[in-house]
């Protein structure tokens, strides 16, 4: 770390992606060598497991035992899938079809979905949290927080019923279920319940972080030297208080993926959590382990991603340690 | 994150009298009211409406776990008859009945234990896991924390819904309680153990840490008696708020299918699902048990943000 100022800085930076996507490498290996082993090292034969309810004839079960390498040592089995894993190979489901080509046919209709989950979890998100930290203890503050308070209550499935049967029945303004081919507007209904879930949590952050940025010394100083408030509030107070909003984001994506299983499900919406959903009910775990691992992976993926937003958003985090 | 920036300080020889605070010392009157962390809390908790709403549904929602048979004498799940499928409500039977003819009430009753038994559990079972392994690593720092909090890391990165998901896709016959708890439980541990370690990184620079290793007591010990019981209030807020996602991860496990078998254990997770397919012609039997979850997990997140702000000053500034 020589040289002039700004090579410094840009150093600190590349430290801390390296550092960063260091730090995933066995977060990687670990998430896929615990999966393998919930299915694999638990007790009982999972090839058994694998057909669930139904009683394999002894040709089948040989079949599985030769296809999943059964008889080899349980870690030279782990470093065989993932060998698979790396090359983009994920398996078949149980009635054997390639994983690939269902993640491959569902995966844009979830990215559609979760992207207008986002967007309107984040708009409306900061935008009431911000009206409510700015009239701290109004009217406006106390209701939304008893709204944010009800909708964290309510587990997906409920907020999912709540408004496929009043926004989409009783009132009729959005379609109940998802037609053929998914268009924008039949997902709106399920976005809005997906971006239900971390509404609240992106209320209250932003609520939190508007107050305490508003109480700090620069905001006073704005205000102190006549700037108006159209011009504070979005510039001074807003955008220092998004960061922690960024950083949620990465919980939010756990929450959302799990959401989306459950959504897709109850909507019908042709996506990966849809698959999952089906793949649950059908007792098929080879589905269910290869979806739940790629959606670990980009679980994972999008958490780094995020990490090192962050980083370029908040100087301060890059400095650590380095 | 370490903001602390060094201060120049001049060398001198002699303290200066605030530095040895006898100000402060003097300012305490021994006579005085002993105040300790949970006593100002508790103080606290009384005067909010809040606090007694969560408790007292929290205290109905146990007697209903404990004590079924004082709300209902229908039996839940064998007396059902099928000339009763989806229909309304009827003297003895206040809510109606379910698509297989059973009561919707006793049904939304019975199933109040499983909900608390496997929200209890999974509680201990991340706080206890959370604890200790958030404790050894703040308290005793290097090889053991890093591996420690590698771990964590790893645990943290996969969602413990997915992961349940599929531990309990490989128990398909044998499914009860203490499973569907055991694997919500075992992946939600890390959280717990990253904030008690943080505390524990805060709580270790106490004078009277460093004063209970001076006088000899083990680092054991000291962690136990000094430094456990002064960093422990963050875990009892999450453990609070823990208990109403555990509530509504098995139902949402009952509900994906790979919760508790219907026939065996009432849940309201199971209901829900079971009552989907009727939403058009017969909701109640959806509501009633939805309404049941949501109070629950209400009670609790509301439980938990009382005490959080009881035992969290920092808290209370931004409220």
């Amino acid at each position: 770390m020589s040289g002039q100022p700004t090579d410094h800085l840009e150093n600190h930076m590349l430290w801390y992606i390296g550092r960063r996507i260091l730090q995933a490498i066995p977060v990687f290996l670990g998430t896929t060598l615990l999966i393998y082993a919930m299915v694999f090292a638990l007790p009982g034969d999972p090839a058994l497991a694998m057909f669930g309810d139904k009683t394999p004839t002894e040709s089948q079960l040989a079949a599985i035992h030769e296809k999943y390498h059964l008889d080899q040592p349980f870690l030279i089995r782990y470093f065989i899938y993932l060998g698979d894993v790396l090359q983009g190979n994920l398996g078949d489901t149980f009635r054997g079809q390639p994983v690939n080509d269902i993640l491959a046919r569902t995966f844009p209709t979830t990215l559609r979905l979760a992207l207008l989950a986002v967007l309107i979890e984040l708009i409306l998100g900061v935008l009431v949290g911000l009206i409510a930290g700015l009239r701290k203890n109004g009217v406006f503050d106390y209701a939304s927080m008893l709204v944010s308070l009800v909708l964290i209550s309510m587990p997906v499935f409920v907020i999912a019923f709540v408004a496929q049967w009043f926004l989409g029945l009783q009132f009729g303004w959005f379609s109940p279920t998802v037609g053929k081919g998914a268009p924008w507007e039949d997902l709106i209904l399920p976005a809005i319940v997906l971006a239900a879930l971390n509404f609240a949590y992106v209320v209250r952050l932003t609520r939190a972080s508007v107050i305490e940025t508003s109480q700090q010394d620069f905001v006073r100083v704005a205000y102190g030297k006549g700037l108006p408030a159209r011009r504070v509030i979005p510039v001074h107070i807003l955008r220092n208080s998004l960061i922690p909003v960024t950083t949620n984001l990465a919980a939010d994506f756990g929450i959302l993926i799990v959401g989306a299983t459950v959504t897709e499900g109850i909507f019908n919406v042709p996506g990966v959590g849809n698959e999952l959903f089906h793949a649950i009910n059908r007792h098929d775990a080879p589905e269910i382990v290869s979806i739940v691992t790629v959606l670990v992976l980009i679980y994972v993926g999008v958490n780094l991603l995020i990490d090192l937003l962050y980083g370029v958003l908040d100087p301060r985090i890059r400095y650590v340690k380095s | 994150m370490s903001r602390a920036e060094p201060v120049r300080q001049a060398p001198r020889y002699v303290a200066e009298i605030d530095d040895a605070g006898l100000g402060a010392v003097d300012a305490v009157r021994v006579s005085d009211r002993k105040s300790n962390l949970w006593l100002d809390a508790w103080r606290d908790l009384r005067k909010q409406w809040m606090f007694w709403a969560a408790a007292t549904i929290i205290a109905l929602a146990i007697v209903v776990a404990i004590f079924p048979g004082l709300f209902t004498q229908t039996p839940p799940n064998n007396d059902c008859f099928l000339q009763n499928s989806n229909a309304g409500p009827a003297p003895g039977h206040p809510l109606g009945f379910t698509k297989q003819g059973c009561d919707i009430y006793s049904r939304v009753i019975h199933g109040t234990s499983t909900s608390l038994s496997v929200g209890v559990i999974v509680t201990l079972l991340t706080a206890f896991m959370g604890i200790v392994l958030g404790a050894f690593a703040g308290y005793f720092g290097g090889w053991l924390d890093s591996v420690l909090m590698r771990i964590g890391d790893i645990f943290f990165a996969i969602p413990y819904i997915l992961a349940a998901v599929v531990i309990m896709s490989m128990f398909l016959n044998d499914r009860n309680i203490l499973i569907i708890s055991l694997a919500i439980g075992f992946f939600s541990w890390p959280s717990t153990a990253r904030i008690l370690r943080s505390e524990v990184l805060r709580v270790k620079q106490s004078d009277y840490v460093m004063a209970s290793e001076a006088l000899g007591l083990s680092r054991v010990r000291t962690m136990f008696a000094h430094v456990l019981p002064n960093a422990i209030a963050p875990v009892i807020i999450v453990s609070t708020v823990g208990m109403a996602a555990a509530i509504a991860a098995e139902a949402t496990l009952s509900f994906l299918g790979v919760g508790l078998p219907n026939n065996v254990y009432m849940s309201w997770g199971n209901d829900i699902s079971q009552a989907q397919v009727d939403l058009r012609t017969n909701p109640m039997a959806l509501v009633y048990p939805s309404i049941a979850l949501s109070v629950t997990v209400l009670a609790f997140i509301m439980l938990g943000e009382v005490v959080r702000d009881a035992l969290d000053p920092r808290a209370r500034a931004v409220r």
